[in-house]
């Protein structure tokens, strides 16, 4: 793998993500090689929090291993963390480290309110951007609908590590759902990258902004440097072809009489 | 004349609610727009897409709107469907109306562009917390069939204020869903009642998840907008705050609660059963001083 590889920001080859003997990372070695000048980060449950550093910026750092589920009690720490670096430490930037398998699919988090739970998540990561506080996060492991929308899909830069597994929902279930066949939907996610799990494809699309692999201390010194504070997604998924309608709308309405 | 809004298709909503003869539509049907995934599906599309937005008034004060039709793949944002909410949502940050309303009705991501669909979710969420931050309050009614679920129960509780209706619905993953995964055992969603105390108007309101509970007419809904648009908004970090502790003390208080029902017991509610019995205004009186806000 080259040394000190920038992010891939879609002009270059897609098919990093085929890497055929790839593993999954677990929390430590990610922080180690997004930290190597050192890091504090310590696991509670399957929250993660903490500090690096990274060139000259210290980092808070927030996060979820174990491929969790996202609760209520989760989403709420996680927003307590937010809220704590925004009264705390101004400017400061926030990395969120993204290991979820999704929203919490109990009764109890349903009754409890957990989309009240993921919103205010999502509230205090804008109100921390609309702070001056940079808002990165890396996918390192999974992300999948509900736990990504809340945290990680609210930063500048969505970045994820080329072999993450990215989707909303598995094939056989989406087949039950929209009552069209797996066999149809498989062949279909072959072309489009509309349907298929994978970072790649949420790369075309410009859910995430690149892929980052190789020195991922410069990927992230990187991501600091040209964090930008719009939503850029429309526009990469249209540079990117992947996702050709949305800017297009986007742009049709602000100039609709 | 019929004048139920949980009835109503989401151009019937916006005409009952707006002042008469005010709204002008952006992207109207006419314009044939719609989403090109489900053509490459083979699936039946829609002309809008699924939602209709545009301008308005109500009780003359100026606003945008966007109104999602759950008859058409029960509201489920797809990629077009999402980029016209975000465009009236961005055009709101641009022209300042007096508030952006947001007539939700849906399932959450659009399983057939699923990337696409979450994605625009996504942008739906920022964009409505751009038009906060722009001091333009955004106001969602929820009250149609297909309730409101996935991420636009997200995106719906990032909005400045809930209206909702005894009928609304409001959660993340939908009973059938959990079902499918954890077991009937675990949520049952053929059992309404059930369901109806677990994300139902009236728990919503008392867990303090919605800030209005109307009846389910239009003009209800619309004396509500009319009072929240006069509210204004609080996009601020003590505002955020404060839900933080409010949050935090429903997971305290209600964190072992196995059902609706212990909730509103321990929220000084003696007679939990009797809740679905009353009528709007009854339920409002009695809920004064027993639900958690």
């Amino acid at each position: 793998m080259p040394a000190n590889k920038k992010f891939n920001r879609g002009h270059g080859p897609l098919l990093h993500g085929f890497i055929e003997d790839a593993i999954f990372m677990e929390w430590k070695k990610v922080s180690d090689m997004l930290f190597p000048a050192g890091h504090d980060i310590e696991q509670d449950g399957d929250l993660l929090t903490g500090q690096g550093r990274c060139g000259k910026h210290t980092v808070a750092v927030i996060g979820t291993t174990n491929h969790t589920e996202v609760g209520v009690e989760l989403a709420l720490a996680m927003a307590a963390a937010v809220l704590e670096v925004i009264r705390n430490h101004p400017a400061r930037p926030i990395v969120f480290l993204v290991n979820t398998s999704g929203q919490r699919l109990r009764h109890r988090d349903e009754m409890l309110g957990l989309n009240g739970y993921m919103a205010h998540l999502a509230k205090c990561v804008e109100m921390a951007r609309r702070s001056g506080h940079a808002i990165i996060s890396l996918v390192y492991e999974q992300a999948l609908s509900g736990g990504f929308l809340a945290n990680g899909m609210m930063a500048d830069v969505c970045a994820a590590l080329p072999e993450a597994e990215i989707r909303v929902m598995g094939l056989p279930a989406m087949a039950r759902v929209t009552r069209i066949s797996e066999e149809r939907l498989t062949e279909l996610s072959k072309t489009s990258p509309v349907f298929a799990p994978g970072a790649k494809n949420y790369l075309q699309m410009g859910g995430l902004a690149g892929l980052w692999e190789g020195d991922l201390s410069a990927c992230l010194a990187d991501a600091l440097e040209h964090a930008d504070a719009s939503d850029q997604r429309r526009k990469l998924g249209l540079e990117r072809g992947g996702r050709l309608f949305a800017e297009p709308v986007v742009k049709r309405v602000l100039a609709s009489a | 004349m019929n004048h139920s809004y949980y009835e109503s298709s989401a151009r019937a909503r916006i005409a009952g609610l707006l002042d008469a003869g005010s709204f002008d539509e952006w992207l109207p049907a006419a314009e044939r727009l719609t989403s090109p995934h489900l053509a490459t599906l083979e699936q039946p599309a829609a002309f809008d897409d699924g939602v209709v937005i545009g301008r308005g008034s109500i009780a003359g004060k100026q606003i945008f709107i966007a109104a999602q039709e759950g008859g058409f793949m029960g509201g489920a944002v797809g990629e077009v469907h999402g980029a016209k909410i975000v465009g009236m949502l961005e055009r709101a940050v641009r022209d300042r109306p007096a508030a952006a309303l947001l007539l939700v009705e849906s399932g959450g991501v659009r399983l057939q562009e699923a990337n696409a669909g979450l994605i625009a979710v996504s942008e739906v969420m920022r964009a409505i917390l751009a038009v906060r931050a722009a001091g333009v309050p955004v106001i969602v009614a929820i009250g149609g069939q297909y309730g409101c679920f996935g991420g636009m129960g997200i995106a719906s509780r990032c909005a400045t204020t809930i209206i909702i209706s005894e009928e609304g619905r409001l959660g993340l993953s939908g009973p059938e869903v959990i079902e499918t995964v954890r077991g009937v055992e675990e949520y049952d969603s053929r059992d309404r009642a059930l369901v109806w105390r677990t994300v139902g108007g009236k728990h919503r309101y008392l867990l303090g998840e919605c800030d209005t509970i109307v009846a389910d007419s239009m003009e209800a809904f619309r004396q509500a907008i009319t009072a929240s648009i006069a509210k204004g908004d609080d996009w601020s970090l003590a505002a955020l705050e404060r839900e933080h502790r409010l949050l935090a003390d429903r997971v305290q208080r209600f964190g072992d609660c196995q059902d609706g029902r212990d909730i509103w017991r321990k929220l000084g509610w003696p007679d939990p059963d009797a809740i679905a019995m009353l009528d709007n205004d009854e339920f409002m009186a009695a809920a004064q001083g027993h639900r958690a806000k």
